[in-house]
């Protein structure tokens, strides 16, 4: 689950600062737009663009409107994607008016079923976009964006796709298998980063008998999500264990939570994350990592008092500003081995899928420009911190090494890539009873049989 | 009246924070002035009427826009959740009374049934009898309004914001670190090594949830109270003591039959505060840990996890809980005014 | 009943002792009240320094710290009021704007309708009156999550029926009319419960002679009616101003997030996501929603228990 991948940053003074110059910079071409960059007489006939402004010409035409938008993201990522799509707006005369919330997930039904949709909403989940599309509401997109996605893997189209009509274009990709470390820290010790799972093991109880700070830190507490990083702990695990068809299975819940495999998955996530030597580094017992935020989870790395974490890709905006991210700096991070050496690279991923409400031309150039490589270039430009699995985006584009190191498991074509099981399943479950359950399971020391028969409990008959 | 999120282009030239807020409050105003305005014009023109027609009239002009906005706001609502309550999640299939089976039936939500009593009984009766406790010892010390006003100054804050005070105060952090949080502290300097994990201790933290509750309310219910406890006669505590009550007697005999009505009233606006009020579980611990109550649970179910047959089930159960307190309530209206 | 309104009702007015008062009173009693009154005032005294500490110090150590090693500043506040970030404002000042521009008409609008259906129910008594004011108090109990789908819909859709439009639709984008509405209907029962109470008591007398006089309903109400329950129209002003300032459901239901309509509490829910696990910027938005309440509340609170009393008192 990814309810809110871009929240807090502690390094984001600075990118604060920058916000309202560019703000200003919005509102004044929103105000006159049709004077700048193009020749918009708005005669009723499309404009002609020119100058830089000539590469948006076919999106040209809709001078003076407005489009809605509504997500989870909020600042400061969100200036990074208003930043994005500036210069769009200043050359076609098209104003996004952006909304974040992190009640998204329990605002978007609301006001859809209330008849207040958003022109656009950016869903983070499968399932939820398959919840939207039964209201009837969402809109099929035109036929410039279904040709855009040409350029993303074909297992991305069917993730923004319902029954197999495809709905909404991925936006973001992110990486989740990732395992952040200090590398200066492992240097000192000499500790070598873990080819496998064994390894990995190993190296953990290595660490905790070492004394010092302890191997694995983490953090659960996420306000009405609390529980989402533990899904993806137990994601990572059924596929790193069983592969992809298993992990399908399971998704499509006809491998239920009770199912031998499932449970033997979450077994290996206590013997791992549970583990009272291996945790939580930093913060106590194993009970507090159900109240520790998943956003202060890592921050015992810096001082030594926790050696590991494992997080997605977009957890590098946490580390403060002056934090050196690299593979000889102060914080890298390293691709979580698979349980069982048999499975190739396993690779879980989140992403983000536009989905539009309307379908009224100036909604369907947005929709269309920002489904182009075009759109995802000038966004992964814009700032680090993002990657598109559009295969149209130039990799050398990506200056930040987690970036990289994303976007290369991303568009490997060896590796075992799954979309982010609890936002594939049922609402209920993905974004209920399993965040609910697994959080019992780490703050009260609820048994696996329990959690599991609970889960499948809650599943939508 | 005019959109004030759309500025005309001078206006926009204009610009300008001072120039936004001009423009919102000129609506506002607006909108206001219209409203009175409208009235007026109303009130001029029935009050002109004469002869059988002006009572319906009358009635129609005072009655008709409350009990319209009422009727379109609250019962057609009401209705529309006991009906979804009949049917299964995604409402397409008639089900009966499965969901009010589920709730009565499944582990989970029997939990939070036993919570929201807990919250029900447990909230309103300390928040009131520590408000009269505080009512009747105020006010015969010196500098009183301080004391009231410092006390009931929690009313005017958010539960949302109390709920961020008393996170603060809860804060934990493991041993050997230095505390944040108030509670740990305080644990720690009265020689308490390890203070738990406030929020992960079972049943402790429902309580401590209530705490913020109490916190908010006592206030409330120590004003109330001590004004009524003021309006009482001088002449019946006075003739009550000449008959030779003591002061507990007294106060066990004359004044809380005095003040019983308002006691109850007071009991009754805190207990619907309490069931209402999702904030404080919903930002604290987000319904984990065993601290969920109902309203938020109602609210998970409805709009995060569409279960909308077994959300309004719960609303349903929700709305039905406090039945009885305003049935109560109603009969002792009714008394008060057959005396009258 | 009477006898309270000749009483002055002030609830911080001092008062001659009276002999349960004495009987309650000692040493004791007084260090019980001020050990409350400490005890309720900290927490908040506790977010009040918090803000005002810089963040290294605020994750480091508890805030009574600060009192040893004072290192204060208006830091956190400037931070909250000018660089907000995200893209869509400068800050919160649109949105204590907006707050206001919210909460002034939503508390007047539900107090004079409130007020004339009080009288209506009180004095124009009809076949019926008593039944429709038990339903009007009973409806407080409603959750009002569940009228969240059903208002937005006929909001944004009107109502119609057959091809008849009964109800236009509104555009609910960029306007405050829908949270005003929202306010209001929410509102009204515990309005009309509690102005009913001070109406209902005014004096038979009083009325009948104005009838005596050939005025009509609406003279009676507005030049007799009116001026009399000031003190329980001020009290239930404040309890509606203070719970529509403090409302977040609402308002991001019918309101959104966009700075052009979206009042504090809203905005500080994102800052709460969006700033996670930074407690110093947290207690400097949060102390800045609750400043114009407690306004609003020291200045007005003389008002509050008159009005709240009626009704509710027996004399």
């Amino acid at each position: 689950m990814t309810p809110n991948p871009t929240a807090p940053s502690k390094s984001s003074r600075r990118r604060l600062v920058a916000a309202p110059a560019l703000l200003a910079a919005l509102a004044l071409t929103a105000a006159c737009s049709n004077s700048s960059g193009g020749s918009g007489d708005g005669g009723g006939g499309a404009q002609t663009l020119s100058g830089d402004c000539a590469k948006y010409q076919p999106y040209a035409g809709h001078s003076g409107t407005t489009v809605t938008m509504f997500a989870s993201i909020l600042s400061p990522e969100s200036d990074n994607l208003e930043k994005s799509w500036a210069e769009f707006g200043k050359c076609t005369g098209i104003k996004i008016s952006y909304e974040g919330s992190n009640d998204f997930e329990s605002q978007l039904p609301v006001r859809v079923a209330g008849g207040n949709a958003p022109d656009f909403a950016i869903i983070p989940q499968p399932g939820l976009l398959a919840q939207m599309v039964k209201s009837s509401k969402v809109v099929k997109p035109p036929a410039q964006t279904v040709a855009n996605q040409d350029k993303w893997s074909p297992v991305w189209k069917t993730y923004g796709s319902v029954n197999g009509t495809f709905y909404a274009a991925p936006m973001s990709a992110n990486m989740k298998s990732l395992v952040w470390y200090s590398p200066k820290t492992f240097k000192a010790a000499g500790y070598e980063v873990p080819k496998t799972w064994a390894d990995l093991m190993a190296l953990s109880d290595r660490i905790a008998k070492a004394g010092g700070g302890k191997p694995w830190c983490g953090g659960i507490a996420s306000g009405t999500a609390t529980g989402w990083p533990a899904t993806d702990w137990l994601e990572e695990v059924v596929l790193g264990t069983y592969g992809g068809d298993v992990y399908d299975q399971w998704v499509g819940h006809q491998v239920k939570f009770s199912d031998e495999k499932i449970t033997a998955a979450m077994k290996t996530v206590a013997d791992w994350m549970q583990n009272p030597a291996w945790v939580n580094g930093g913060y106590g017992d194993v009970k507090s990592i159900a109240t520790t935020t998943f956003q202060d989870a890592g921050a015992p790395i810096l001082t030594g008092k926790c050696l590991m974490l494992q997080q997605a890709s977009f957890y590098k905006a946490q580390w403060p500003k002056d934090t050196k991210i690299g593979p000889d700096g102060d914080i890298f991070a390293f691709h979580l081995p698979a349980v069982n050496p048999a499975i190739a690279s396993p690779v879980e991923g989140g992403g983000e899928f536009l989905t539009a409400f309307a379908s009224r031309p100036e909604v369907q150039a947005v929709q269309n420009y920002l489904s182009s490589s075009d759109w995802a270039s000038s966004r992964v430009k814009t700032a680090t911190g993002w990657v598109s699995a559009n295969q149209g985006v130039d990799k050398s584009l990506y200056t930040d090494p987690i970036d990289r190191l994303s976007a290369d498991a991303l568009t490997d074509p060896g590796a075992t890539f799954r979309f982010d099981a609890s936002d594939m399943m049922p609402a209920a479950v993905g974004s209920g009873q399993e965040w609910k359950s697994l959080t019992a399971w780490f703050a009260e020391g609820q048994s696996i049989q329990k959690t599991a028969a609970d889960i499948d409990a809650a599943w939508p008959q | 009246m005019s959109v004030p999120g759309t500025p005309s282009p001078a206006v926009a030239l204009a610009g300008g924070a001072w120039g936004d807020a001009a423009i919102k409050f000129a609506n506002s105003f607006g909108a206001i002035a219209g409203f009175l305005g409208i009235l007026l014009v109303v009130f001029f023109a029935a009050g002109r009427a004469r002869g059988r027609l002006a009572r319906p009239l009358a009635v129609a002009v005072f009655l008709g826009p409350a009990v319209l906005l009422l009727l379109v706001g609250l019962v057609v609502p009401l209705l529309r959740t006991g009906y979804l309550s009949l049917l299964n999640d995604d409402g397409t299939r008639f089900v009966g009374g499965e969901n009010y089976g589920w709730a009565f039936t499944t582990e989970s939500v029997q939990e939070v049934l036993v919570n929201t009593l807990l919250w029900l009984v447990i909230a309103p009766l300390v928040a009131t009898g520590l408000g009269l406790v505080l009512a009747l010892l105020v006010d015969r010390m010196r500098g009183q309004a301080v004391y009231k006003s410092l006390i009931f100054m929690p009313m005017a804050i958010s539960l949302v914001g109390a709920s961020i005070i008393f996170k603060f105060v809860y804060e934990s952090r493991g041993p050997g670190q230095s505390q944040i949080g108030l509670l740990s502290q305080l644990a720690v300097a009265l020689g308490w090594d390890d203070p738990p994990n406030w929020m992960l201790s079972q049943p402790l933290n429902t309580f401590l949830l209530m705490a913020v509750m109490v916190w908010v309310q006592t206030g409330f219910a120590m004003v109330v109270l001590s004004a009524a406890i003021k309006a009482i006669p001088d002449e019946i505590t006075e003739a009550a003591r000449l008959d030779g009550a003591g002061g507990v007697r007294l106060f066990w005999y004359v004044t809380v039959p005095m003040i019983r009505t308002t006691v109850v009233v007071v009991l009754t606006t805190v207990m619907i505060t309490t069931l209402k009020a999702f904030d404080i579980v919903r930002t604290m611990t987000g319904g984990n840990f065993g601290t969920q109550v109902l309203a938020n649970e109602m609210y998970s179910q409805s709009f995060v996890q569409f279960n909308t047959g077994h959300g309004s089930a719960l609303a349903v159960i929700l709305f039905l809980a406090v039945l009885p307190l305003v049935a109560y309530n109603i009969v002792q209206l009714r008394k008060e005014r057959g005396v009258r | 009943m009477s006898r309270l309104n000749a009483h002055d009702g002030n609830p911080l007015g001092t008062r001659r002792g009276s002999p349960v008062r004495k009987a309650f009173s000692s040493p004791l009693a007084s260090v019980f009240v001020i050990a409350v009154t400490v005890l309720w005032t900290i927490p908040t005294l506790g977010l009040l320094v918090t803000s005002l500490r810089p963040k290294q110090d605020v994750t480091a150590d508890g805030w009574w710290n600060a009192f040893v090693h004072p290192d204060l500043g208006l830091g956190n506040y400037h931070t909250v009021l000018f660089e907000g970030g995200s893209g869509v404002s400068t800050g919160l000042m649109p949105f204590l704007v907006n707050s206001l521009a919210i909460s002034i008409p939503a508390t007047l609008f539900p107090l004079v309708l409130a007020a004339m259906a009080a009288y209506g129910l009180a004095w124009v008594r009809f076949r019926g009156s008593d039944t429709v004011f038990f339903v009007v108090f009973a409806l407080q109990v409603v959750p009002i999550q569940m009228a969240l789908i059903p208002l937005l819909r006929l909001f944004s859709g009107g109502a119609h029926l057959g091809s008849l439009t009964l109800i236009p639709p509104v555009d609910l984008k960029g306007s405050y009319a829908p949270v005003w509405l929202a306010h209001t209907m929410f509102a009204l029962p515990l309005a009309v419960f509690l102005l009913h109470n001070f109406i209902a008591q005014l004096p038979r007398d009083l009325m009948e002679a104005a009838v005596v006089d050939g005025a009509s309903h609406f003279k009676i109400f507005r030049s007799i009616v009116l001026p009399l329950c000031t003190p329980a129209l001020a009290s239930f002003a404040i309890f509606q101003f203070l719970w529509v300032w403090n409302d977040l459901l609402v308002a991001l239901t019918f309101a959104g997030g966009t700075p052009e309509v979206a009042p504090m509490t809203v905005r500080l829910a994102q800052l709460a996501g969006s700033f996670g696990g930074r407690w110093e910027l947290l207690t400097a938005g949060a102390f800045l929603s609750i400043i114009v309440p407690l306004i609003v509340f020291f200045s007005l609170q003389r008002y509050f228990v008159r009005g709240l009393l009626a009704g509710s008192v027996k004399g």
